[in-house]
Parts: structure tokens; sequence; C-alpha cells
């Protein structure tokens, strides 16, 4: 029992959230309800329902029945759709909220870095608030003041450490809201999805920051969409799934299930589907790929290949991005609509849709899947996750055979010029 | 929840180092009903409640022409209105002391608590941000922007007793009692705070309410009149306001209206108490919805 850093037993969430909002036909409805809804809610809350004036009504429960033991010293990635119940299960183990039902027991001190940058105050200044971040963090103003040098270095601000914040770029703001976090001392290190700030550099030194933490035989609970960072951080993998532990095992494990089910998301069909993001006034219905006239699943490294892209209407100003992931989860490439191309072809008889043709494919062979992204209006109109997927099997690129590689996805089109030996 | 200590703990296998003894244990399970106040865990936090009050000291003032002389400013004129309107035309009787000094003596306690009241109900709400993504006693919250009061306190204090020089008013041994009349304020204006932050995070509708509640409890406490012009056993009664007890202690201490206010303030100290023990309970009755619905 000594090396184990967090049990889980049994955790439950429930939320209650509030039902569809009534829809008004006349103005008169509508004043008569907002005069009628006070009676109601006070009528409510005698009867001891609800909770609240949000009126709140319906149950859902964010997490149900997850059960794990994580030992000392193993970094964690939790992972899942949106939704899954990944960060209540982190904002229940940092205390922040309570579960409904079941148990969790920490063995040391918890830090939790949910957000970079809590209680920062824009009015005080850097050095100020390196103080009071800290402290709302969990250090101790001795710690604090044992690494303030350190601090300050590797936010690499030390000439503004005295400037109000509210002056910073969002560069240094956000450096030096994480670098107070990265130098908090835990025994237990709750952290989501955080590491994507700042410039890329920054980024890399944070990932070398929370590989040490690792290292150094600290638990790491880490929550992150983004799978090739978790599987460059954690050894172990936990992926949940509607509130529940669906997968608890390898990082490979867990992310292969993860990108499973966005697999098989697609069998829903694409214009069922409900797990999708933004405003939703126009909505993507299908996708097909195709090589020539010929629909397929699977295309060939340097052969043509064409993705049409159907939407449900159109829309001002229409634009389509689209992003191809291999079966690590890494982003491999990303395609633009709305970046021109004196090559590219408006055509107002085409209907509801986008047509994106390659004349060579530069992927590798193996498992690739595609997020795409709906824009129109200026708005941001429709997201999906693993909008389809597509095998790529091995074939010539310009004469010359490709090889298919685990840890590379493209291919480019090259030529040698060798001595003859 | 609670948290224990671990009192032995085996070395850690291979590579690990081993955990230092007396390794917190969180236990984290739902609670049911009434939980305890957790004083020990706040006083474990002390570090951060001074934090929280430093912090609201600090920016209070900031990006403000006048900075601290606020603090001065708001006694000092409604003591000037007060003078016009109720000592000079309507005449209210002063205890025999000139009406300004008699109105601000009562004033000064009473901007304490009644800006304490106002940061402090919506402390919670303002930090909503701190509270959905941070762990910590949320009754530090309402605690420190009540305590973060004292340094308006202290400097609308100093104007006092330049006003006490000017009228050539001198405070007498009693002054010894005045700590205690000022935690008897600080005690009020927490427990109502508790109970109004808490209640705040739910309904929306305190933010309404406390500038009507401090606004009616301005004039229910005997600020720009005295509590004599009422009749025992009903002054006795009055002092079920806190804040009667509170400002009639202020004018005696310090101004050394004849007799002792004990009675008043003796039921003062009790509803004030009652006030704060009900509402720190309601408080972390209420605390673990708070991430939530906030």
């Amino acid at each position: 029992m000594s090396d184990v850093a967090i049990q889980v037993r049994n955790l439950g969430k429930e939320y209650r959230i509030g039902g569809p909002q009534k829809q008004f036909d006349t103005i008169g409805e509508q004043v008569s309800d907002m005069v009628k809804a006070p009676f109601r809610r006070m009528g409510k809350l005698m009867r001891g329902q609800a909770s609240g004036a949000a009126e709140l009504d319906e149950i859902i429960w964010a997490l149900r029945d997850v059960t794990f033991d994580i030992k000392r010293g193993e970094a964690v990635g939790i992972i899942g759709r949106n939704g899954a119940g990944k960060s209540t299960l982190l904002k229940i183990l940092s205390r922040i909220t309570e579960p409904s039902a079941g148990s969790a027991r920490i063995y040391g001190r918890v830090g939790s870095l949910l957000e970079v940058g809590t209680g920062f105050h824009p009015e005080l200044t850097g050095r100020e608030n390196v103080f009071l971040n800290g402290a709302i963090l969990g250090m101790k103003k001795v710690e604090i003041d044992r690494r303030f040098d350190e601090i300050v270095a590797f936010a690499e601000i030390d000439k503004f450490i005295d400037t109000p914040v509210k002056h910073y770029s969002s560069g240094m703001y956000v450096r030096l809201a994480f670098s107070v976090a990265a130098h908090l001392e835990p025994e237990v290190l709750l952290v989501d999805e955080v590491l994507a700030v700042g410039d890329l550099a920054f980024q890399k030194k944070c990932l070398g920051k929370m590989d040490d933490v690792a290292g150094e035989g600290r638990t790491v609970l880490f929550v992150s969409h983004n799978m090739s960072l978790i599987q460059t951080l954690c050894q172990r993998g936990v992926f949940l799934q509607h509130g529940q532990l669906a997968v608890d095992g390898s990082v490979m494990d867990a992310v292969d299930a993860y990108l499973n089910t966005l697999e098989q998301a697609e069998a829903v069909g694409l214009a069922e589907r409900t797990d999708r993001e933004g405003k939703g006034d126009v909505k993507l219905v299908g996708v097909d790929i195709m090589q020539g006239e010929d629909a397929v699943t699977a295309l060939t490294t340097g052969g043509p290949a064409r993705f049409v892209f159907h939407t449900d209407k159109l829309v001002s100003r229409m634009s389509c991005t689209f992003i191809f992931f291999n079966h690590l989860g890494q982003r491999v490439a990303i395609f633009r609509s709305e970046l021109p191309s004196p090559n590219d072809v408006v055509d107002s008889n085409l209907g509801p849709q986008f047509i994106c043709e390659f004349d060579e494919l530069l992927l590798l062979p193996g498992r690739y899947f595609v997020n795409v992204l709906l824009g129109g209006g200026g708005e941001w109109q429709d997201f999906i996750e693993g909008a389809v997927h597509f095998d790529v099997q091995p074939g010539t690129l310009r004469g010359r055979a490709v090889q298919s590689d685990k840890n590379v996805s493209v291919c480019m089109p090259h030529r040698w010029t060798t001595p003859n030996t | 929840m609670l948290t224990q200590e671990a009192n032995s703990q085996v070395a850690g296998s291979g590579q690990l180092k081993p955990l230092p003894a007396n390794v917190p244990i969180v236990d984290i399970v739902p609670s049911k009903g009434w939980v305890s106040l957790g004083l020990r865990e706040m006083w474990e936090y002390r570090e951060l409640l001074f934090f929280f009050v430093w912090r609201d000291i600090k920016v209070r003032y900031k990006q403000t022409i006048l900075g601290a002389s606020w603090a001065v400013i708001q006694p000092f004129f409604t003591m000037v209105v007060f003078s016009l309107f109720f000592g000079r035309l309507a005449q209210v009787p002063s205890d025999g002391l000139p009406y300004p000094i008699f109105s601000y003596a009562a004033l000064v306690p009473w901007t304490f608590f009644a800006n304490g009241l106002t940061q402090a109900s919506n402390s919670l709400v303002q930090n909503s941000n701190m509270v959905k993504k941070i762990y910590f006693p949320r009754l530090a919250m309402p605690i420190a922007a009540v305590a973060a009061g004292i340094v308006d306190f202290v400097l609308a204090f100093v104007v006092l007793l330049v006003m006490m020089f000017y009228y050539g008013v001198t405070p007498t041994i009693n002054v010894l009692w005045l700590p205690l009349f000022l935690l008897l304020a600080f005690v009020t204006c927490l427990g109502a705070s508790f109970w109004l932050s808490a209640m705040n995070v739910q309904f929306r509708d305190v933010r309404y309410v406390v500038p009507f509640l401090v606004q009616i409890w301005l004039f229910i406490t005997p600020i720009a009149y005295s509590s004599r012009l009422l009749e025992e056993p009903w002054r006795t009664i009055y002092g079920i306001n806190p804040m009667a007890g509170v400002v009639e202690g202020f004018r005696w201490a310090l101004l050394g209206t004849d007799n002792a206010p004990g009675l008043i303030v003796a039921v003062s100290a009790v509803v004030a108490t009652v006030l704060l023990v009900s509402g720190a309970f309601y408080f972390r009755r209420m605390e673990k919805t708070f991430a939530d619905v906030v």
C-alpha cells in the first residue's frame, strides 16, 4: 500500500443542468413568464427542489463508478472526448468540487494546475503576482522566497518583474504564470490542458519541466487532447467515455481505444453526430474520399486523392479547414480553403460542398483520421473531431517505392545524386 | 473531507525517494448535511488568507485619482450632510456633544461595516474564476474582504482623532475598550457576510439586496440620532441590531457619553456571535456546491 499515491473507488459526480430554454411566440408571453417565474421558483424552493435560481432540473452523471489506483511516481494521461468527465475527475481530486458518490484518497500534498494564471491580478506587478499566485497554488512564502529567482529566470521576464502585469504581452503573462506553477513541489500534481501556452520554444521548455517532474518520482495526472504530448509524458493512460472508465492500461492502449471511438463515432453518420462544437448555422453532413471518380476507403501513397465535404446548406463567406492526424493522434497536415491559390476554382454551380484535390498524396502507409472545421459568416460554425478516417496503402511516389515507417507520416518527392560505388 | 496524518510510511521501492514521514492523507468523500467549520485547515491556509487581504488592500484604490483618501471622504462627507440636515435643521439631540463629532464617531465603524459587507458578500462571485479552479478554504474569501477594510478604518479613525482634538474632547480610560467594539463590528460584518456571500453564489438576487439592506441598516442604527431617544427596556432590545451596540460603544469609549452602554452591548454581542456561528455553518454547508453553481 505504501507506494500508492491516489486511490479512487467508485467515484461519481452528478450535475444538475438547466433544461431546454423555453421558446416564446409573442412578447406578451415572455413578459407574463417573467412575472410568473419568481413565484414558480419560490414554489420549487419551498418544496426543496432544484438548486438556485438557474432552474436546474435535469441530472446528468459527469462521472460514474470510476475506480483505479495510481502508484507513486507514475505519470498518467487522462484522455477522452469532450464531456467524458476528464476535467470533473481532476476537479474532484483537487477538492474543488465534491463527489456525489464513492471516495478518493490521496497520499501527499496535491498541487493542481487546472488553469494557468488563476488569481493573477492585472493591477499588481509581476513580483507581487508571483507571491500571490504561489500562495494560491499552495506554496509557503519561504518556499516562494527561495525559488523566486528561479521562477523569474524560467519565465524570462527579469526586466519587467516590477511592472504591473496588465502591461504585459499575453506571452509574457502566460510565461510568468506557468513558471510559478512549474515550480510547485507537491507529491501529486494534477494538470489540465495547460501546456498549450506561449510560443513553441516556451512550450518545449514547459514540456522539459514536466518531464523532470515525472522523473523526480512525483505523481502526475495529466489531461490533454494532444495525444502526442500524452504519449511523450505518460507511461499509463486512462481513457474515460461518458463518465466511465473505458480503458486503464498502457498509454498506447488508451490512445488506441480513444482513436477507435473516434472511428466508431463515424458509424453514426455525420449528420446525426452530436459531439460537435461551433455556432451550428451550417453543418457538415458527409465526407467522400475518392480516388479518381470512385469512392474508396483506402488511398495510395503517391496516388491521386479527392476529398469532398458536403454541408447541409450554404451561408455567406464559408470556409472549410481539415486536418490529417496519424494513428498516434499527431497532427500531420492542415488544409484551409480560405488561403487561396491561383489554381483554386470557384464554381457557383457546385452546390453545398467543398472539394479538395491532391495530385499525389504525400502520406506514408498507415491509418489517418480527419478533423473538419467549417467557418461561415465570419464565425466558427461546425467542428467535428474524427469526421472520417482512411487507410493509405503502400505505393510509389514518382517511381520510387515508399516504405512504411511507424514513426514517420509524410514523404516528399525528391531526387538524389549519388557517386557510382 | 478530512485530512489526517499517516503515521508510518514504508520507504518506496527502487528509485523512489521515501515519502517524508507524516505525509498528509487527503480523503475525498461526499459530505452530508452539516459539516465542521474546518478551523484547523483554515489555520493551515493562514498565509493565503494573508495574501488575499494584502491583495485587496493593494488593489483597492488602484487607478483612482483620490486613492486612499476615499476611505476618509466617504464617512466625512456623510457626516457633513448629517450635521447640516439632522444636526442643524432637525435639531436632533446628540447626547450633549457637538453634532459633527457625535455622528462621525458612529460613521467610522459604520463605514467599515457597510463597505466590508458590500465587498464580502460579492467576494465569491467576483472571484468565481478562482473558486472554480483552485482549492482553498472558501471562508478565506469573505474574511479577507472584511479584514482588508481595517486599513480604511484606521485612516478614517485618524481623522476622528483630529476632530476630537479640534472639539476639545479628551478620551477617558474607557478608550481601552475600543478594540472590543471594533471586534464586535468585525464579527457582525463577518456573520452577515457569510450568510450573504454564500447565498449570492446561488441567488444573484443578493446583489440587489445588499445596497438596499445597507441603506435600511444605516437608518435603524443610531448613527444620525442617539439610542437615548428610546426608553428602557426598548433601548436594550435595540441591541438586537448589533451595530447599535457598536455605535453606542464607540461613542462611550471615545467621547465619554455618560454611563456605560453595558446591556445594549451585551445583547449586541450575543446576537453578533449567533450571526457569526450560524453564518459560518451555513456557509460550510453550501460550500460544496460553490464550484458547480457559481
